[in-house]
C-alpha cells in the first residue's frame, strides 16, 4: 500500500490533536527518553509511525494476534526436562519388577503394598529430580507450570491409591489375585498422564495412550488366561510397562529433547 | 486502512520483545527472569531494559527474593498491566475486523 508522502504528511497534521497524539505524549519513557523532545520529535514519530502501520501488510494484527496465543500458550507449558526423570523412572521400574520377582513378593498384600511403595519412591525420585533441575536454573520449583500438571495428574493417582488400598484391605485374601492389579494400574497412570499431557509437550499425551492401550491389552490377555495370574507374571507386567516404557520414553528424550532446561 | 486504531495501541506494548513478556505474563500468574529468558531467547541486558521499561509503566511487578540462598527474580502483570494488554488485544482485534470488512 504506497502512499506519497505528501500525502503522508498532510494527512499527519491533524493527530497532533487527536487522542492519539496525547496518548503518544504519555508514553511512559517513549518520548521522553530522547535526548532533546520537541514537538518536532513527536510529530517526526506520529509521521514514521503512520508511514509504518501505511506500508505495513495489512494482516500485521491477525499475525500479532497469533504470535500473542503462541506465547500465551507456551507460557502455560511445562518444559523442564523429563529425560531424567523418565530415565529414572525405568531403572526404577526395572529394578522393582526383578527384585519382586527374586525376592518372591507373591501375597497379594505384599505384591500390592511393595508397589506402592515404589510408585511413591518413584514419585518422590521424579519431583526431587525437578526440585534440583529448578535450583540449579535459579527458578521456583512449584512454579504454576508444575502445578497445573500436578493437579491433572492427581485424580487419577488418587483413585489409583484408593482402589489399591480397599482392594487389599477390604477384600477378602483369598480372592484378589496379585496378576489382575497392573493393568488397573496401568490405565489409571495412562489417565494421569494424559490428563497432565494438556500442560506437557505433546508426546505426553501419546505416552498416556500408550499405558490405555498397554492396560487394555494386558487386561484382555489376564482375561483370555493368555498369561497367568501369578505374582511373577504382575511383577513382569510392572517391569515391562513402568520400567520399560519410561526407559525407553527417557532414552528417546535424551536424543531428542532441547539440552537447555527451559522451564 | 483507518488509522486511528492504530493511534490508540500502547506504544510501550507495541513492541516486539514487550509484547512477547507481557504475552507470557498474562497468561500464568508469575514467571521467573530465568523462564522469561529462556522461553524467548533474549539476552539477559535485552529482558532486563524491556522489563525496566515496563514496570516504569506501571504494566509489570518484579520480585526479588532468595531460594536456597540464590537470587530470585519473579515477575507478574499488576492490574494496570493486565488492563492495558486486554485494551492493546482489543485494538488489534479491532484493525483485524476493519480489515476483514474491506
Amino acid at each position: 500500500m504506497r502512499r506519497s508522502a505528501t500525502r503522508v504528511y498532510g494527512s499527519c497534521d491533524p493527530w497532533l490533536e487527536s487522542p492519539g497524539y496525547h496518548h503518544g505524549l504519555a508514553l511512559r519513557g517513549k518520548v521522553s527518553s530522547y535526548p532533546k523532545t520537541d514537538l518536532r520529535t513527536v510529530r517526526l514519530d506520529n509521521i514514521a509511525l503512520y508511514c509504518k502501520v501505511m506500508a505495513m501488510d495489512p494482516n500485521w494484527a491477525a499475525e500479532h494476534l497469533q504470535v500473542i496465543r503462541t506465547l500465551m500458550e507456551r507460557s502455560a507449558i511445562y518444559r523442564r526436562a523429563l529425560a531424567p526423570v523418565m530415565l529414572l523412572l525405568g531403572i526404577l521400574g526395572i529394578t522393582a519388577g526383578v527384585a519382586g520377582w527374586w525376592f518372591s513378593v507373591s501375597a497379594s498384600r505384599a505384591f500390592g503394598t511393595y508397589w506402592i511403595a515404589v510408585s511413591i519412591v518413584g514419585i518422590s525420585g521424579a519431583y526431587l529430580m525437578v526440585r534440583r533441575q529448578s535450583l540449579r536454573d535459579a527458578e521456583p520449583f512449584w512454579s504454576p507450570p508444575t502445578r497445573r500438571v500436578t493437579l491433572a495428574a492427581l485424580p487419577a493417582a488418587f483413585i489409583g491409591f484408593v482402589v489399591s488400598v480397599l482392594i487389599l484391605q477390604e477384600l477378602p485374601q483369598a480372592s484378589v489375585d496379585a496378576g489382575s492389579l497392573p493393568p488397573i494400574w496401568m490405565a489409571l497412570y495412562g489417565c494421569a498422564i494424559h490428563a497432565a499431557g494438556f500442560f506437557m509437550p505433546r508426546g505426553m499425551k501419546l505416552f498416556g495412550w500408550l499405558f490405555i492401550f498397554a492396560a487394555c491389552t494386558v487386561g484382555a490377555a489376564l482375561a483370555f488366561s493368555w498369561i497367568p495370574r501369578s505374582s511373577a507374571a504382575g511383577h513382569a507386567v510392572m517391569g515391562a510397562s513402568f520400567g520399560g516404557l519410561h526407559l525407553l520414553y527417557g532414552i528417546y528424550l535424551y536424543f531428542t529433547e532441547v539440552r537447555k532446561n527451559e522451564a | 486502512m483507518n488509522p486511528d486504531p492504530f493511534l490508540n495501541l500502547d506504544r510501550v506494548i507495541h513492541e516486539k520483545g514487550r509484547m512477547a513478556i507481557m504475552s507470557l505474563l498474562a497468561a500464568t500468574p508469575e514467571l521467573s527472569f530465568t523462564e522469561m529468558r529462556n522461553t524467548l531467547s533474549m539476552t539477559d541486558g535485552n529482558l532486563s531494559v524491556h522489563l525496566r521499561t515496563l514496570q516504569e509503566a506501571g504494566y509489570v511487578a518484579v520480585t526479588k527474593t532468595f531460594q536456597e540462598r540464590r537470587p530470585l527474580t519473579t515477575c507478574s502483570l499488576t492490574p494496570n498491566g493486565r488492563a492495558a494488554f486486554a485494551n492493546y488485544i482489543e485494538l488489534l482485534s479491532q484493525f483485524v475486523d476493519q480489515h476483514r470488512r474491506k
